[in-house]
């Protein structure tokens, strides 16, 4: 099986969503979970035409296009997918999800699988939109509302310190102009938003 | 009809101008805002990307606190729009999201029955204030001012039917009814890379630089958008996009809200425009 390329995997999976014999069902155990999560649905319906990969403005930077990473999926390629950079190069633009002619919410998609990623460890190391998403996360279960700042700041530490230099003249200009604040804005019923969270966190995710 | 304002955390800082803008604008034209009170992110698409369950919670308090104020939510970051947008969709399509949302934010003492309807702040003046009704107050008419209509990707995507999602128009007749030019723009509805500038920075310096080219090249004197993540990318980065490109853009970049406030006679300060990166005072010299 690990000899088998992308393209033959994709070959014998593509479209075989409902087929038995053959290949072991574990091989398709990835397709299973991506239609058993909210958002994840469309995988099914997916004709192959490549309309996201054309409207995608991101697609020329991705490990695989959106059109490939579908067929991927539905070829049970569960580690090749989450390990791969394309849904972190994701902005959610919606091109893809207002084109599709078989209605596929992609945009929706591109959540399941980062979610799958991050929780399943599978997100490369090095992994900066994933970094700066953490940082994020960090940060609003914090203070409740978004603190450039202090996000920059958890966000270089975990990354590359270096790489902050660069940044220095916009944080600047954006100072200078009354746009960056120093101090976050908490929200006043912090007790409420924290145990609404830990609450969450008891139930498991947003699948089954 | 009653609203209630959700600026959400970006027009707390890089965005401030968009908030004065705003509230200055509403004021004018007679639409009473209240604040959500005690609001808390809407979790952008950072918090979607990492726990989708969580990020609908987050949310969910927002769409709760506004159900309990009674009236339509009104959101000025297209970023905000989509997300809460989202969490309506999910809670409606999907009975299992809906009953863990509900159970967590029950621990907090809230409920939620679905009831707030999410509306982006360019829909709200459009469709409820009209063209008409601002035209009517216009004090200094933008004659002449070529303005390239930005609306980048959440406002009019994905299902929401406001305007085309892909050609939409409405800026383009508030900007006539304001008395300028609304050129061509054939990227108006293209990404500008969102919240990749802070992680994938070379990626969303090459989609500004395709957006300014279409506006520069189409005869765009200023550009305006509806969105503060938009507007950070195309303001303060512009100057990169510049020196990665050798192009020579600049392009003031305001948010709709500041240039209907110009038109109406508003007081540039009290409209922020004092905090463009890029700045419009020279251009606009002749409006105000
Ligand atoms: S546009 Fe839709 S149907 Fe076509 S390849 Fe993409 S997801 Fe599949
Ligand atoms: S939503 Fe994401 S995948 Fe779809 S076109 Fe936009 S960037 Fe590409």
């Amino acid at each position: 099986m690990a000899s088998a390329s992308i393209e033959e995997k994709i070959e014998r999976g593509a479209g075989l969503a409902t087929a038995d014999g053959g290949e072991p069902k574990a091989e398709y155990g990835f397709l299973e979970e991506v239609r058993s999560i909210p958002g994840g649905e469309g995988v099914d319906l997916c004709i192959q035409c490549g309309t996201c990969t054309g409207s995608c403005p991101n697609a020329n930077e991705m490990d695989h296009t959106p059109r490939e990473l579908i067929a991927m999926i539905r070829a049970g390629m569960r580690d090749q997918v989450l390990s791969s950079n394309s849904m972190w190069y994701c902005a959610s633009c919606y091109l893809c999800t207002v084109r599709c002619p078989r209605g596929v919410k992609y945009t929706d998609l591109m959540y399941v699988l980062k979610n799958l990623a991050w929780q399943s460890k599978m997100a490369k190391r090095g992994n900066r939109p994933l970094a700066m998403a953490r940082s994020f996360v960090d940060v609003l279960n914090r203070f409740g509302r978004v603190h450039e700042a202090t996000m920059l700041g958890v966000y270089y530490f975990r990354t590359n310190p270096l790489t902050a230099l660069p940044l220095a003249p916009i944080g600047i200009g954006l100072l200078t102009h009354g746009r960056l604040p120093l101090f976050p804005h908490r929200i006043k019923n912090q007790a409420q938003l924290q145990t609404i969270v830990r609450k969450a966190q008891e139930l498991g995710g947003i699948s089954q | 009809m009653k609203y209630i304002y959700y600026p959400g955390c970006s027009l707390e800082s890089t965005g401030i101008s968009y908030d004065r803008s705003t509230r200055a604008v509403c004021r004018v034209l007679g639409l009473e805002m209240e604040d959500l009170e005690d609001w808390n992110c809407c979790g952008s698409t950072a918090y979607f990307a990492i726990d989708e369950l969580l990020s609908l919670c987050f949310s969910g308090r927002n769409l709760a606190l506004a159900e309990g104020q009674g009236g339509d939510l009104v959101a000025p970051c297209s970023a905000c729009y989509t997300v809460l947008h989202k969490t309506n969709r999910y809670l409606k399509d999907y009975p299992d999201v809906r009953a863990k949302v509900g159970t967590a934010l029950a621990a907090g003492g809230l409920s939620y029955h679905g009831g707030t309807k999410v509306r982006h702040l360019a829909e709200v003046i459009l469709n409820d204030v009209g063209l008409e009704a601002i035209a009517s107050r216009v004090q200094r008419n933008l004659h002449g001012l070529k303005v390239a209509t930005y609306y980048g990707c959440q406002l009019v995507r994905p299902d929401v039917g406001f305007d085309h999602p892909e050609f939409p128009q409405s800026l383009g007749t508030l900007v006539e009814a304001l008395g300028g030019e609304a050129v061509k723009f054939p990227l108006m509805s293209r990404c500008c890379g969102g919240g990749l500038i802070m992680s994938e920075e070379q990626i969303a310096l090459g989609l500004l630089n395709k957006l300014l080219r279409s506006a520069t090249d189409n005869g765009a004197q200023v550009m305006i958008a509806a969105c503060p993540l938009c507007h950070l990318n195309l303001d303060a980065y512009q100057g990169k996009v510049n020196r990665k490109f050798g192009a020579q853009y600049n392009l003031p970049v305001l948010y709709f809200t500041q240039l209907i406030g110009l038109a109406l006679g508003i007081d540039p300060q009290a409209l922020g425009l004092d905090k463009n990166i890029i700045p419009a005072t020279e251009l606009l010299a002749a409006y105000v």
